[in-house]
């Protein structure tokens, strides 16, 4: 399975890179880590007349805390991303769905941008980052543009990225006081994208109340699925094991409406929708209590 | 359209400099261009990693590289771990262990094994097993594996 | 018996060559001026083809050739059938269909080869594919086997009247006799579906023709590489010695390489010899979805009667069997099927009625087990389903019905693969399934630790089955063994190797004999230069076959060495020892020589050799069995199912394992392990699924799930040793041992660890979704 060809260019500054993506529009893809492009054009699925590879720009390749804040460079590998003390402090969620993202010599290559770039539905990060209110910033020889990971997924591999545009960041702000995050996933194996995920953050107030309910499916739809009718349940109340439940059902019922495919029926899926959004929220409100 | 790209690199310890076409998967490269057989294909989508090999010491799918993106670094095949008169203690490790049948998806694993035996000397057995779980194997059934990679800690270990 | 080398954990002689980069696979083969080949396959299931343009692909530069059906001329013509019906069983319809090198009317299988492209990169061989304009009418496919049987049918072969491919009847006493007998009777639908073997290393083909010395010489992934030399001469109008086929080291067989004539293997030798330059063709992992053989679809309506107490009376089947799109393998994998669906158990009443079908998919042919698993299945499952109603204990009931050891040879009365009648030749059943319980705590778990688990909410089962193994098939294998003069042992043998240890568990036969260190006896496998008389590598006949023929051979070189000896040594023969490669007196070891020094002495340039001598200490034997032995194994597993997501986790796995006489443990307990691994994947992950348009769904390792070091359990492995009389050396096979009895394993466990749903498991593969519906199914009809 040998891809078609193709012409390539691989710039040295953000600049040069913008300039081919500006040239050459949707006739060209970006080239991070490649584990997801590749094997597409290794099954000539994708067959990009132009290849722009962006792994010798080492400025996209940080991960730094800013006012709080957490910077995530594109071009940040994700074993990268998984052995950063910062990730795992400010923001546990995505350091704890790094083992889950493929394997490790997939991790080794794959970038933090690149993922989210692909926008695939089964992929943690796309959840994690609506989960923890991230926000993406979109460069192009026209200048930035910050889109907040909620508005940034519009379907089945498709965002808003336009084809002269080059996600250089991921941000994610602190999470408040008070918050615990957990990530649910059931895949057939390790590292096999999931049958169904989903993403939990809850924030609780002064007075031990749910001040803020998070829950964002993957693995469910088109994109990202934020389970609105159950945290609406949530959000004001005080938790405990029957409010969690009935708002996991709510999410398995109303919020989620999973397709089947060749590995999991929609009845299937939306059971275990219901299974982890409890094991989530349980999770996530245990830890927002230490 | 045969457009070509110079590209050097090093492989084993030894520079190349090579003119290749940009579609060209590094597992290609390796095997026809350089002659380095031992890195075998199983899959060509990154599923299976028989094509494993290190990339500035990292354990990468070469089925998933392009050769060009080598460019300026520094690769590692099974031909440059060890030699039949000079086993690393990884390869004896598998000899004595039997952990190997076929042999087609064995040097993928002990260069996944290389990077992760040196942060992980001393490993449990979920550990080994949650290592070598992107690579797979037809003919072991991995307990055999599992033993060989003990066995090479134990070797590798300063203590011995 | 003592032995020295057999029977001992030898470590192997193939791996520093395997574990360096340094041994030769297929792919590895590069020849000056090697052109390369891509075929362009179908999309469609069922097509005609109207027409065909490859102007365009012959017109892109590097391109060399391209050819059609069309091209091909008078050369182009089926393979050849390589299991006839059985002439023994009458009553058989038998219709022989065998697959074409290029499609030349119509497509009947997603993936079919209409064209091939040969350039000088398989990077451009591919891009050719795409020039290429086809233009194919789809037609209604056949892809579930009981609408193919309907009368009203889309057929796969427009000139048969049915999709029915063969159809034969096995019987043995009188069913319908004793079934008014019966206190029970259990009848049940029970579907078996497909699998793939993916093997690490996906086939292969090299062919070079050296038009000078009009020599044709093959690389190719081949389990069976004399066979493929012989019919490719005939094919290709060469004599057999013009013709040399080597397979090398092999990524793993399974069964599918055992597969002969394959399109490729038709086409790439024919193209090297027309184009006069070596051509290459090494298939991708989705061509080997497509391309590459698979196995096990069946549906079964089965009945077993038995007594009150438990004993079988009799086994009444009717079956569909998909042979996919041809039928080249004949009717091995059914009848296997129905060799093993009374398994050990001694049962006196058997019928069994095979539908073999054809759909438009691509072939089967066997992959470890054959055929036996679904017979196990079937065996093990409704034994399982008596025991529920009738309160028996799943061991109990198996105990009740072994065939005891005084009745062995033991006749099934049946015929098997080897069209031979069916007789199991020795066993001792209760001792390795009482062994398995005890490995695996059988009764402390059922008595203690699962209620108390179970008081605790977990759900947590345990199973326990049985079956035979019927291994070491003829015809025959040989080999030809030589003393060198540097002291080294060579041995040319027929069988190829996949990685099952031949090169030492071979070597440790001839070192017995000689005397002689194992890492020095080199043994040559699969080129049929060296050694040409022999079938291949399969049914797990290896070591009982080969290794027997290796033995009487090593045996002739023994009686040489001795006889020469006792005249340089001036000792008689009886009292010489074979050691450390020395040949001396005993209690005298200064009188001695070194074997390398008498290889020499047996080839004298002048003196004459002897009317009825030879020269050289070199000896070559054959060995055919009477019949296939029967080896025996039961495997114990204890697993755990999360109620909420139905995902599994193996706690405890046992086997226990009476293969006859061992020739290294090491290396059976690999081929244990892996046999395990891979009937896990049969049973709980692997599924081939195909739609109502028989497409193929899921053609990639990312959704073919192969299980990972995470799936496989430890194995621990328990041994029997009841020797086979049916060969010198008294072993059976055991290649396929490990996958054969699990998905009947996982069935039984599953029902146990789900017992408060009394499910009832008839089919295979399982799979976390499939748990769910049929949860769903038995809450719902409550």
């Amino acid at each position: 399975m040998k891809p078609a060809p193709f012409e390539y260019f691989a710039p040295a500054t953000v600049e040069e890179a913008l300039g081919y993506l500006a040239e050459y529009g949707y006739e060209a893809k970006v080239l991070a880590g490649g584990q997801s492009l590749i094997p597409m054009m290794n099954f000539r699925l994708a067959q990009p007349a132009v290849i722009v590879d962006i792994n010798n720009i080492p400025e996209l390749g940080y991960i730094r805390g800013n006012n709080g804040d957490l910077q995530i460079g594109a071009l940040a590998r994700h074993n990268q991303v998984e052995s950063n003390p910062l990730v795992a402090r400010q923001t546990p969620l995505i350091f704890e769905a790094m083992p889950h993202i493929a394997t490790l010599q997939v991790r080794n290559r794959g970038t933090f941008g690149g993922s989210i770039a692909h926008a695939d539905p089964s992929a943690e990060l796309t959840a994690i980052s609506v989960a923890l209110e991230g926000s993406f910033t979109l460069r192009s020889q026209r200048g930035d543009r910050v889109i907040p990971a909620n508005e940034f997924f519009l379907g089945l591999f498709t965002s808003v990225l336009e084809p002269d545009e080059l996600l250089i960041e991921a941000r994610f702000p602190p999470l408040p006081a008070r918050s615990g995050c957990a990530l649910e996933e059931v895949s057939r194996r390790p590292h096999d994208f999931a049958l169904v995920g989903v993403a939990a953050v809850i924030t609780l107030d002064q007075g031990n109340r749910c001040q803020d309910a998070r829950l964002v499916f993957f693995s469910v739809g088109d994109g990202p699925v934020e389970a609105r009718q159950a945290v609406g349940m949530l959000n004001g109340n005080e938790l405990n094991s029957e409010l969690l439940r009935l708002a996991a059902e709510t999410a398995a019922k109303r919020d989620v409406d999973p397709g089947s495919d060749i590995h999991a029926s929609a009845e299937y899926r939306r059971h275990l929708a219901g299974v982890l959004a409890y094991r989530a929220l349980e999770k996530a409100y245990l830890r927002s209590r230490q | 359209m045969s457009n070509t790209v110079e590209v050097a690199f090093t492989v084993n310890n030894i520079q190349y400099v090579r003119n290749v076409e940009p579609r060209m998967l590094l597992s290609d490269f390796l095997r026809h261009e350089l002659g380095l057989t031992g890195t075998h294909v199983g899959c060509e989508h990154g599923v299976c990693g028989a094509c494993t090999v290190l990339f500035d010491g990292q354990s990468v799918r070469s089925c998933l590289m392009f050769a060009v993106q080598a460019n300026g670094h520094e690769i590692l095949t099974i031909e440059g771990l060890g030699t039949i008169d000079n086993l690393h203690p990884i390869q004896q490790s598998f000899i004595e262990a039997h952990g190997l049948q076929c042999g087609f998806c064995t040097p993928g694993i002990i260069l996944t094994l290389v990077p992760f035996l040196e942060s992980n000397p001393d490993p449990s057995e979920e550990e080994i097993r949650h290592a070598i779980s992107g690579n797979i194997c037809r003919c072991t059934g991995y307990q055999n594996i599992v033993e060989a990679v003990k066995l090479a800690a134990e070797k590798m270990s300063p203590n011995t | 018996m003592t032995h020295k080398y057999i029977g001992k954990r030898i470590q192997r002689n193939e791996d520093p060559r395997l574990l360096t980069g340094q041994a030769l696979f297929v792919d590895d083969v590069n020849i000056p001026g090697m052109l390369h080949a891509a075929f362009l396959r179908s999309d469609y299931a069922h097509a005609r083809l109207k027409s065909i343009d490859v102007s365009a692909a012959r017109e892109r530069p590097g391109v060399v050739a391209v050819f059609t059906a069309e091209d091909m001329g008078a050369d182009w013509k089926p393979g050849p059938p390589l299991v006839s019906p059985p002439p023994t069983v009458k009553d058989v319809t038998f219709f022989s269909r065998t697959q074409v090198p290029l499609v030349k009317d119509k497509v009947r299988h997603a993936g079919e080869a209409i064209a091939v492209v040969v350039a000088e990169s398989r990077y451009i061989a591919e891009d050719a594919v795409e020039d290429i304009q086809v233009d194919l009418e789809p037609l209604e496919a056949v892809a579930d086997l009981e609408k193919a049987m309907r009368p009203d049918s889309v057929r796969v072969h427009d000139d048969l009247d049915s999709n029915l491919a063969a159809h034969i009847v096995q019987v043995k006493g009188d069913y319908d006799k004793i079934r008014g007998e019966a206190d029970l009777l259990i009848k049940r639908r029970i579907v078996i579906d497909r699998g793939a073997a993916a093997a690490m290393e996906n086939r292969g083909i090299v062919a070079n023709w050296d038009v000078k010395s009009q020599h044709l010489t093959v690389w190719d992934t081949t389990q069976a590489p004399i066979p493929i030399r012989n019919g490719l001469a005939t094919r290709l109008g060469l004599s057999a010695h013009q013709v040399r086929v080597i397979a090398p080291f092999l990524g793993g067989g399974f069964g599918p390489k055992m597969m002969m004539f394959y399109p490729e293997e038709m086409l790439i030798p024919w193209l090297a010899i027309k184009l006069g330059r070596p051509v290459k063709w090494i298939e991708d992992r989705r061509e080997n979805f497509y391309a590459t053989t698979q196995e096990r679809a069946q549906i079964h309506d089965v009945e077993m009667a038995l007594t009150r107490e438990g004993r079988i009376l009799g086994i009444h089947d009717t079956f569909l069997h998909d042979t996919g799109a041809y039928d080249p393998y004949g009717l091995t994998i059914p009848l296997n099927t129905q060799s093993h669906m009374m398994s050990g158990y001694d049962v006196a009443n058997f019928y069994s009625e095979i539908k073999v079908v054809f759909t438009n998919k691509i072939i089967t042919t066997p992959i470890r087990g054959a055929g036996r698993p679904q017979g196990i299945y079937i065996a093990e499952r409704l034994l399982d389903i008596a025991a529920k109603e009738l309160g028996l204990d799943p061991i109990e009931i198996r105990k009740l019905n072994f065939i005891p050891p005084e009745a062995f040879p033991y006749e099934h009365k049946i015929i098997d693969q080897a069209f031979a009648p069916l007789i199991l030749d020795s066993g001792n059943y209760r001792p390795v399934l009482e062994k398995a319980a005890v490995l695996i705590g059988y009764d402390q778990f059922v008595n203690e630790e699962q209620p108390r688990l179970r008081a605790e909410g977990r759900h947590i089962g345990i199973g326990i089955v049985s079956f035979i193994e019927t291994t070491g098939v003829g015809p025959y294998e040989g080999a030809r063994i030589t003393v060198q003069t540097d002291g080294k042992i060579n041995v040319a043998t027929g069988v190829g190797t996949q990685g099952q240890g031949h090169f030492t568990s071979f070597a440790q036969v001839v070192a017995e004999q000689l005397g002689v260190a194992v890492k020095d006896v080199h043994l040559v496998t699969g080129d049929t230069a060296e050694f040409h008389w022999g079938t291949g590598t399969f049914a797990s006949r290896g070591s009982v076959v080969a290794g027997n023929a290796i033995n009487a051979s090593a045996a002739g070189v023994r009686k040489k060495i001795l006889k020469l000896a006792s005249e340089v040594l001036k000792a008689p023969e009886d009292e010489l020892e074979l050691e450390n490669g020395q040949v001396r007196v005993a209690d005298i070891p200064q009188q001695s020589i070194s074997l390398g020094e008498l290889a020499a002495l047996a080839n004298p340039l002048r003196g004459a050799v002897e009317p009825g001598t030879e020269p050289g200490l070199e000896a070559t034997a054959y060995f055919g069995p009477k019949y296939g032995a029967a080896a025996f194994g039961t495997h114990a597993m204890i697993l755990e199912v999360d109620p909420e997501t139905m995902m599994v986790e193996i706690k405890r796995y046992v086997v226990v394992e009476d293969c006859g006489t061992v020739l290294n443990p090491m290396i059976l307990e690999g081929q244990i392990h892996g046999g395990v691994a891979m009937g896990i994947g049969n049973a709980y992950y692997e599924k081939l699924v195909y739609d109502d348009n028989a497409q193929l769904l899921n053609a990639s390792l990312a959704d073919y799930l192969i299980p990972t070091a995470s799936e496989v359990p430890r194995i621990v492995i328990g041994h029997e040793e009841t020797r086979s009389p049916l060969n010198p050396l008294g072993t059976k096979g055991v290649g396929e041992a490990g996958t054969i009895p699990v998905p009947a394993l996982f069935a039984q466990a599953l029902e146990n660890a789900l017992a408060e749903y009394n499910l009832e498991i008839l089919e295979t593969p399982l799979s976390p979704n499939r748990l769910f519906e049929l949860i769903q199914d038995k809450e719902k009809s409550r």
